[in-house]
């Protein structure tokens, strides 16, 4: 049993904020194949396409045939485990500070043993070796390591106290929405109230209109509505002036969306407004937000945690019939990419959301299926729970990202006929 | 598999220590200068008639064995790096005496030298091999501690081995150390305070590891003839194995490649188990000094802990072990530890191990084990050393 996690205490404020340590970082090219999985939730190792051997760790040759033959496939991670350890001493400072810390030696049905860091509900039987299931998850460092499940976890298993180490789960934590007058604002604020987010500031750019829900959701005890215009730096600098310091999740859902590409429109101001909340904005916001969070990331159980980015499936591709929004998230996506390599030092997660289109006024000509505001919420909550760093959620996004892996060419002829 | 030759007519004489220290600030070539000059002093030989040279190291890096030639001022004929740790004794002698035999060289000089800074074994660890950096130091960077512990627990509750009988490998290594004024531990060792000291790893504790330190370990191969010659005091190879990789289909180390090549090896000698009068195991952990007892046929398989319940295994023991003290109690100067067998062994032979000489000893085995890259250490090596006909 996991003990659920409790509500951590005030933090003593004449302590000096420990800052953060991260698990070793270097990986092998080869070996950045379980990242590339791990970083979708996936659980990946390398199968020889000639004798159908899976291996681990992951090498340039099949170990039993030779082939270089070999490709990426998802695991069940079924195995048993041979031996556990707990070290008390690490060479590392990152487990340093969190020791005692569990080990195990997992060999899978499918053959590899396995050496993974072991979830706390994982009893080393004497008897008979004991079931577990294998995961990849992201660490702290945002490289994929495996862990040791139980097979059958209980309630609060995510409360673990070395998983926590891979996540960002929102309970008990202060979270920053950028937009709230968005029906995806507001269905983000109400999932992160339910996954038991201890403030969650509410961003509204034009505090004089009023828009429908925002009353709704300000009524919750946890939540805040602040001022944040992100085409406005000053607005920014106040904000992170106020509520930086206190911080542990930004999610910017903040977005400007409108339809057409470039010969439906004159002039470039609809571009430039796009620009200016998609790009700039999140530009501005990460100026701001992005140090303050990263000096909070070793704060306690439920310090800085993670930086959220509404994208879009666009992003990979130009949709033209929605041409310049297409190319403000694609800027946007190459800035968050950025962000994700300057908040790695601290061990904050970047998460980059790509939804399909969204069942809002914006999409009104595009047919079904959409993502509904809480789809996309919910999403967004699991991505934190899981500690995932890229997530594509949707019908239409998983097909357009299949299509886009397959060859991002062929995908661009689609889209120039209309999809 | 073809017939080897054997090794006959190859001395293995002039052992050398350079005396181990808990931390350097010099770096892995004076410890091979060190080595070097003593080798050059001890044997009488001219520095330019080594033309041999056979180097094991890990702070040597960037540097190989062939960076060592200038920096030494060294011109061999023959020259092999062997940077595979824990067994490069038992290799760099295999290569040297068939070298030696060729005539590729005539005397060829085995040197092992590890520096180690403050700071260096963290160091090490991260970059040791590319299935260490992915697969093994994200987790905990415990280094060989937490995977040797798993290894430990699995040999512990397959055969019933319990702490205790790995507690008496450490402690009679112990009151073999304190006889030899090269070993870093000068304190005896009770088996209440080996069970006593401080979980490392579970079941790891810390006198089942190692201490890293700085030192070098060196021996000279020649002719027999040559070493008549010369003077020198030497020991002869009866038999030599080595083996990489061995049993990887064990999902998790019970046994190692010696097993594979014992029958080999003692054909080779022409001896069995019970004549040998005292062994080098590698003890990098107690658990690996009793897979050997099993593996190179002192005893069967999971008979470990009943075999050193029935045996001392101090150096005037039923059983010697690790008469230097081994590296539990001598110290772990890098590569130099997979010598340390070696140049124990020819001491032994050569009459010159004082106060913890093992009574009427006329054969010794070394064995090496060596290169943790991911869940195991994949080269095995064993050598049986005689006194001359």
């Amino acid at each position: 049993m996991t003990m659920p996690l409790m509500r951590p205490k005030r933090k003593n404020p004449v302590l000096r904020t420990r800052q953060m340590n991260l698990p070793p970082w270097a990986r092998g090219r080869v070996a950045l194949g379980i990242t590339a999985a791990a970083a979708e939730g996936r659980f990946e190792l390398q199968t020889c396409e000639d004798c159908g051997t899976v291996q681990y760790p992951p090498r340039e040759a099949c170990h039993k045939c030779l082939s270089p033959r070999l490709h990426w496939q998802e695991q069940g991670g079924e195995g048993r485990l041979l031996s556990s350890t707990t070290l008390h001493h690490s060479n590392d400072l990152f487990f340093r500070e969190r020791l005692p810390w569990r080990l195990g030696l997992v060999q899978l049905d499918v053959g590899p043993t396995l050496m993974v860091h072991l979830h706390g509900e994982v009893v080393d039987s004497e008897a008979a070796p004991t079931r577990v299931r294998v995961g990849a998850r992201l660490d702290r460092a945002g490289q994929a390591v495996l862990i040791g499940f139980p097979n059958e976890g209980s309630a609060h298993m995510a409360d673990d106290k070395m998983l926590r180490e891979m996540t960002s789960d929102p309970n008990f934590r202060k979270v920053l929405v950028t937009d709230g007058k968005t029906e995806v604002g507001q269905a983000i604020v109400r999932a992160l109230v339910k996954a038991g987010a201890d403030i969650v500031w509410v961003g509204h750019a034009e505090p004089w209109k009023k828009m429908g829900g925002l009353d709704d959701i300000s009524a919750l005890p946890q939540v805040t509505l602040v001022p944040l215009d992100l085409t406005n730096g000053r607005s920014v600098t106040e904000l992170a002036g106020e509520i930086g310091g206190k911080v542990d999740i930004v999610i910017n859902n903040a977005e400007v969306h409108r339809s057409f590409g470039i010969g439906s429109r004159r002039g470039t101001d609809v571009a430039k407004a796009e620009m200016d909340i998609n790009y700039f904005g999140l530009l501005r916001l990460a100026q701001e937000f992005g140090p303050a969070l990263k000096g909070r990331s070793a704060d306690g159980t439920t310090g800085a945690t993670a930086w959220v980015n509404l994208l879009s499936i666009y992003a990979l591709s130009n949709f033209p019939p929605h041409g310049t929004f297409s190319a403000s998230k694609a800027a946007a996506h190459s800035l968050a990419q950025c962000l994700r390599a300057e908040m790695r030092p601290a061990g904050i997660r970047v998460v980059n959301v790509f939804p399909g289109p969204i069942d809002d006024e914006w999409n009104q000509h595009t047919p079904p299926p959409k993502l509904a505001g809480s789809a996309l919420a919910n999403a967004i909550v699991k991505a934190l729970r899981d500690g995932v760093e890229d997530v594509y959620p949707g019908d239409v996004a998983q097909e357009w990202l299949e299509r886009w892996r397959d060859n991002p060419k062929i995908l661009e002829r689609e889209l120039a006929a209309g999809g | 598999m073809t017939r080897r030759l054997s090794y006959d007519g190859v001395a293995v004489a002039v052992p050398v220590t350079v005396p181990y220290q808990r931390y350097s600030t010099l770096g892995a070539h004076w410890f091979l200068g060190q080595a070097m000059e003593a080798l050059v002093q001890a044997s009488g030989l001219a520095k330019e008639e080594i033309d041999g040279l056979c180097v094991s190291s890990f702070s040597l890096a960037p540097d190989t064995a062939v960076g060592v030639t200038q920096h030494l001022g060294l011109s061999p004929r023959w020259l092999d790096h062997m940077p595979t740790g824990g067994a490069s004794g038992v290799m760099c002698l295999r290569r040297a005496a068939r070298a030696v035999q060729a005539g590729d060289a005539d005397v060829v000089a085995c040197v092992a030298a590890d520096t180690n800074h403050v700071d260096s074994f963290r160091q090490t660890l991260g970059s040791f091999s590319n299935f260490a950096r992915d697969a093994t130091y994200p987790y905990g960077s415990g280094g060989p501690n937490s995977i040797f512990a798993m290894i430990t627990a699995h040999y512990m509750r397959t055969f019933g081995a319990t702490r205790e009988d790995f507690g008496r490998i450490c402690v009679d290594q112990r009151s073999n150390a304190l006889k030899n004024p090269n070993a870093m531990f000068k304190k005896p060792l009770t088996l209440d305070e080996y069970i006593a000291a401080r979980p490392i790893s579970d079941p790891i504790h810390l006198f089942d590891c190692v201490m890293p330190c700085a030192g070098a370990e060196a021996f000279l191969v020649m002719s027999e003839e040559r070493a008549r010659d010369l003077g020198l005091a030497h020991a002869v190879i009866r038999g030599a194995i080595e083996r990489h990789n061995a049993y990887s289909e064990d999902p998790v180390m019970v046994r190692g490649g010696w097993r594979k090549d014992r029958d080999d090896l003692y054909a080779q000698a022409g001896v069995q188990p019970a004549d040998i009068d005292f062994v080098q195991t590698y003890d990098d952990y107690p658990v690996i000094a009793m897979m050997q007892f099993e593996d190179l046929g002192f005893c069967e398989k999971g008979e470990g802990s009943a075999f050193v319940r029935s045996h001392t295994m101090t150096h005037d023991g039923s059983f010697p072990n690790n008469t230097s003290g081994g590296q539990l109690s001598a110290g772990q100067a890098g590569a130099a530890g997979g010598f340390l067998g070696m140049t124990e062994t020819l001491r032994q032979l050569t009459d010159t191990a004082g106060p913890r000489t093992v009574p009427d000893a006329r054969l010794g085995l070394v064995a090496g084990f060596g290169m943790v890259t991911y869940d195991r250490c994949l080269c095995t090596g064993a050598v049986i050393l005689g006194r001359p006909a």
